[in-house]
């Protein structure tokens, strides 16, 4: 039975928005990641990552988030936080992920 | 406050996922990925390593990397100076900018500068290095707070656990094949020896050569037929093996006496039943019964056997099926006074001396087994390997065994002797 979570992924000119599943886990999680490493590859410049359906994000969550950020940083890309909810900006805030990344919360 | 709390509670999730990580998961390799994952991802760390120690020789090898690039060393050495700092550090916190006395980090320097290498974090499980975590810098950019090293203290203490159970699990393990493998040797020289054993016994007679070697293979076919698992079976063929090596102690002018022997050289002869019962029995063989084989090969089912004349159900298993393999093979073997019968005699003789001499139901095995062979049921030719291809002639021996398993049905169960 195939279990891996399905991530939905909007590419437009050199932006790529990726949209993150409710639970950022370690499956969902490393699927996103591949996927914006695939995207960099292909020479996306902007990185979204949508956190409009994502209620929690663990250790595993900012621990992949935060490769996805190094990748794109090798590429001289840029990574949007997107649509995130209030506890998870506190989250992020607190870690530091803030530093390397553009909020947008429309 | 709140911050702080939030802290706490995210930390404290990250802890109790990987303890859940380290005691449940089957997959190590999983383990160790997740468990960096939960570690980077605790405090934000942007980079990361986490390595098992080999001792024998004296490597750390990644097992996962998070943010270092591909030329990154994925096994670096450490040389007794660094192990014994390791040791005395114990599971701590050691800062690379700050041990680049160690020869370690002088190796390393120019790795650990380029991917902002900050920590090293070696993981001494019970007074034994058994790896090492290196961890880049905090996304927040911020050094490591002292709540920070113990946070990660604590979550290297269960990474190191876990690689230690692994570590543990292996030389389980390998010291469980070890044994196997002693043990197989153990029991080849056993059939070694047993083999050799029966081969002595066969050259002391030179009339009935091989006469050992067959009694344990017609042993080992009842034996089979009945059901037997694999070890019982290898027990009835050394029983068969082994059953006459009471003959060594008796004169080779009687065994080979080119006539019928006398009263006297008689009484001589039936006493190695009981000479064999007394080589063996100080041998400890892998199964039981053995030497009840020895002794006992030669009783009858009506009591008229020797030495003991004991009855049907006194008579252990293992000698009923090789008195049948016996007294077949000696039925089937030339003899200085005697030429070896025709198989359809033979198969008369077997079913006229069921219920006296032979326990039907080993007759019944036998005979059964020696029908499968012929009409191909059985790939395997033992018999005609043993008797040569022409003695056994299909068509006629075919129909005599068919009505002799017809008209056989065993008169009493099934004692199986356990052989362990």
């Amino acid at each position: 039975m195939n279990t891996e979570p399905k991530i939905s992924v909007q590419t437009t000119g050199e932006t790529t928005t990726v949209f993150a599943t409710d639970y950022l886990n370690k499956l969902s999680g490393e699927k996103i990641e591949r996927e914006c490493k695939r995207q960099l590859d292909a020479g996306c410049k902007t990185i979204v990552v949508n956190f409009a359906e994502t209620e929690i994000v663990n250790s595993i969550g900012v621990s992949i988030l935060l490769g996805v950020i190094d990748a794109a940083s090798d590429k001289g890309a840029s990574v949007v936080f997107s649509d995130v909810n209030e506890n998870t900006i506190e989250l992020f805030q607190m870690l530091g992920l803030t530093n390397h990344v553009i909020m947008d919360n429309g | 406050m709140a911050e702080n709390q939030q802290k706490l509670i995210h930390t404290f999730g990250a802890l109790a996922e990987l303890g859940h990580e380290v005691t449940h998961k089957q997959n190590f390799q999983e383990m160790i990925r997740t468990s960096l994952h939960l570690l980077l991802g605790s405090l934000a760390i942007m980079r990361g390593g986490v390595a098992r120690y080999s001792r024998f020789g004296h490597e750390l090898n990644m097992l996962a990397v998070r943010g270092l690039d591909d030329d990154f060393p994925l096994s670096l050495s450490l040389c007794y100076e660094d192990e014994r700092q390791f040791l005395t550090n114990g599971l701590n916190v050691i800062e690379t900018s700050q041990a680049r006395v160690l020869p370690f980090f002088q190796v390393y320097d120019r790795s650990f500068e380029k991917k902002r290498v900050e920590l090293a974090v070696p993981l001494i499980i019970h007074d034994e290095i058994v790896g090492l975590i290196l961890l880049g810098e905090k996304a927040n950019g911020e050094p490591y707070t002292s709540d920070d090293k113990e946070i990660i203290c604590a979550m290297a203490r269960h990474i190191g656990v876990g690689i230690a159970q692994r570590n543990l699990m292996a030389e389980l393990e390998r010291r469980a094949d070890e044994n196997r493998r002693l043990y197989d040797d153990l029991r080849m020289t056993y059939k070694d020896t047993v083999k050799a054993f029966a081969t002595a016994i066969d050259c002391k007679d030179k009339y009935t050569e091989g006469h050992s070697v067959r009694v344990g293979k017609y042993s080992e076919i009842i034996a089979s037929e009945l059901g037997w698992d694999a070890d019982q079976v290898e027990g009835a063929a050394v029983a068969g093996y082994l059953h006459d090596v009471g003959k060594l102690t008796v004169e080779s002018k009687i065994i080979n006496a080119p006539y019928r022997i006398n009263a006297k050289e008689n009484a001589e002869l039936n006493k190695h039943p009981a000479i064999g019962y007394e080589i063996l029995l100080p041998i400890h063989h892998p199964y039981a019964d053995v030497p009840l084989a020895a002794k006992y090969h030669h009783e009858r089912l009506d009591g008229r056997g020797y030495p003991d004349g004991l009855y049907d159900s006194d008579i252990p298993y293992i000698a009923k099926i090789v008195c049948l393999a016996d007294s077949f093979d000696a039925m089937t073997t030339d003899r200085p006074y005697k030429r070896r019968r025709p198989a359809n005699e033979i198969v008369e003789d077997l079913q006229r001396n069921s219920g006296k001499q032979f326990a039907p139901e080993l007759v019944t095995a036998f005979c059964s087994a020696m029908l499968k062979e012929l009409t191909g049921e059985k790939k395997d030719k033992k018999f005609r390997r043993l008797l040569g291809k022409d003695y056994l002639q299909a068509d006629e021996i075919v129909p005599q065994l068919k009505n002799a398993l017809n008209g056989m049905n065993a008169t009493s169960s099934l004692t199986l002797v356990s052989l362990d």
